[in-house]
């Protein structure tokens, strides 16, 4: 059973959606004893980084989730949700995350012609071999948001080019983070759910 | 670089696709649902719904209907037609919409916009113009209704108002252009271009493939929208795409 984190946050039904398409039996909770027994943790999450990081702590889930994560039970975060994953955030001041991957959420410059948010399809680039996500390369996801992920290279699965390099799928052991959603990006993005569910059912988080 | 977006467009009456669609493989031409999946099968990348039904009532039939389509399609998927309130906007997106499209209760009711974006996200808040060249003036002007009142709003002001007041995107139909397939009107795109700085969807106008790649390479839109031509077969989004590629527009 992969447990969805009930936080309140936006459109987690869409996620819960796609994992009910693919036959991935899951529930949408806020327990404690229900993450804590999951098989695997999705974290999902739309809207501004400390909002989020605040219902998560009104709803006791910050500890619960870092001690998932510590027992090495697969954790996605997807969109915001694994921006959460990071150190802390700059968005609105800057704020503490869950510390699971070690790296800052910045706010994406904005350059000459490129608008923010990042909005719309993005083509993904590999950044790291025999991943369970490789399926990824050349493929485009899509993407919302206007904060990515600055992290060291080792964290960095795939990636996309928005002005700068935004990593799109980032990993620390067992802890996997996507910025676009799967759950909106077609059978590409199935696919990259069925491969989290693959990795979950492996065990193998060799990937770093 | 994000992909340029090529949109279908269903008019949704009483939640079924108005005039059908025409399909090889559809076994139910007026279904929302295998219609948006045939179009997930096309690579479509995005897909607006526009509820049409003329009673109030029925909009519960539309939250339906998203609901469904979301539960087999799993792409974005932007609604609109008669969104009035917050609470539509957020019935809607509960039901699975990624976007709401506000159109003459942007013109009614401008704070609207403001109240969308800041309780859901200035992303999720796409604002529909529809607009006509006036010659005397030569101005476009905004039009209501489904085009059938005129208002005394300048559409290039009136975008750069929106965006103020929060839209994340902007849906310009131009009406002159809409049903004449003779292509996009490019002087709007352009001139919105110059005065906004969110993402500007063209529609109404597309013809042939060639009509893509202008808008696109002269316009500088992130999206186009049809309706027609995409509904009757006489083009596909492939074939779409595969020239854009040729032309050097990015696309998925």
């Amino acid at each position: 059973m992969f447990a969805i984190v009930d936080y309140d946050t936006g459109n987690t039904r869409n996620l819960k959606k796609a994992l009910d398409y693919l036959g991935i039996e899951n529930i949408l909770t806020s327990d404690p004893e229900k993450i804590t027994a999951a098989q695997a943790v999705i974290l999902p999450g739309v809207g501004a980084f400390e909002a989020a990081m605040e219902a998560l702590r009104q709803r006791n889930l910050v500890s619960v989730v870092q001690k998932v994560a510590k027992d090495k039970t697969p954790i996605l975060g997807i969109c915001l949700g694994m921006q959460l994953l990071f150190d802390d955030s700059e968005e609105y001041g800057l704020h503490q995350g869950l510390g699971l991957i070690p790296g800052h959420i910045k706010a994406i410059p904005k350059q000459a012609g490129l608008k923010v948010p990042q909005m719309g399809w993005n083509q993904n680039q590999l950044r790291q071999k025999d991943s369970f996500f490789e399926s990824i390369d050349q493929q485009f996801t899509y993407f919302v948001h206007s904060y990515y992920a600055e992290c060291e290279e080792r964290f960095l699965v795939a990636s996309v080019d928005y002005g700068i390099e935004i990593p799109s799928i980032v990993q620390n052991d067992n802890i996997i983070g996507m910025q676009f959603h799967p759950e909106k990006s077609g059978r590409v993005g199935l696919e990259l759910l069925k491969n989290f569910q693959k990795m979950v059912k492996t065990n193998d988080f060799t990937c770093n | 670089m994000l992909a340029k977006r090529i949109i279908p467009c269903l008019d949704v009456d009483d939640g079924r696709v108005k005039k059908g669609i025409n399909f090889v493989h559809l076994t139910d031409v007026g279904d929302p649902v295998e219609i948006a999946a045939q179009y997930q099968k096309q690579d479509a990348d995005e897909l607006v719904f526009l509820d049409i039904t003329e009673t109030n009532q029925k909009r519960k039939t539309m939250i339906d209907m998203v609901e469904q389509v979301s539960q087999q399609v799993f792409m974005p998927l932007t609604i609109g037609g008669g969104v009035s309130s917050v609470d539509d906007i957020k019935q809607l997106l509960k039901a699975g919409a990624d976007k709401v499209a506000i159109n003459s209760a942007a013109v009614s009711d401008p704070d609207l916009i403001t109240a969308g974006a800041e309780k859901f996200g200035n992303q999720c808040i796409v604002v529909a113009i529809d607009v006509k060249y006036d010659p005397e003036t030569d101005k476009y002007f905004v039009y209501t209704h489904g085009g059938h009142q005129k208002t005394d709003l300048e559409a290039i002001s009136w975008a750069k108002t929106v965006v103020e007041k929060g839209a994340g995107e902007l849906l310009v139909t131009s009406m002159d252009a809409d049903g004449t397939k003779k292509g996009f009107n490019i002087d709007l795109y352009q001139k919105l271009d110059q005065a906004v700085d969110v993402p500007i969807i063209a529609s109404g106008g597309a013809g042939d493939l060639a009509d893509f790649s202008e808008v696109f390479l002269k316009a500088k839109v992130d999206g186009a929208l049809a309706a027609s031509v995409f509904h009757y077969g006489e083009l596909t989004i492939k074939d779409v795409k595969k020239h854009l590629k040729q032309k050097v527009v990015t696309v998925r």
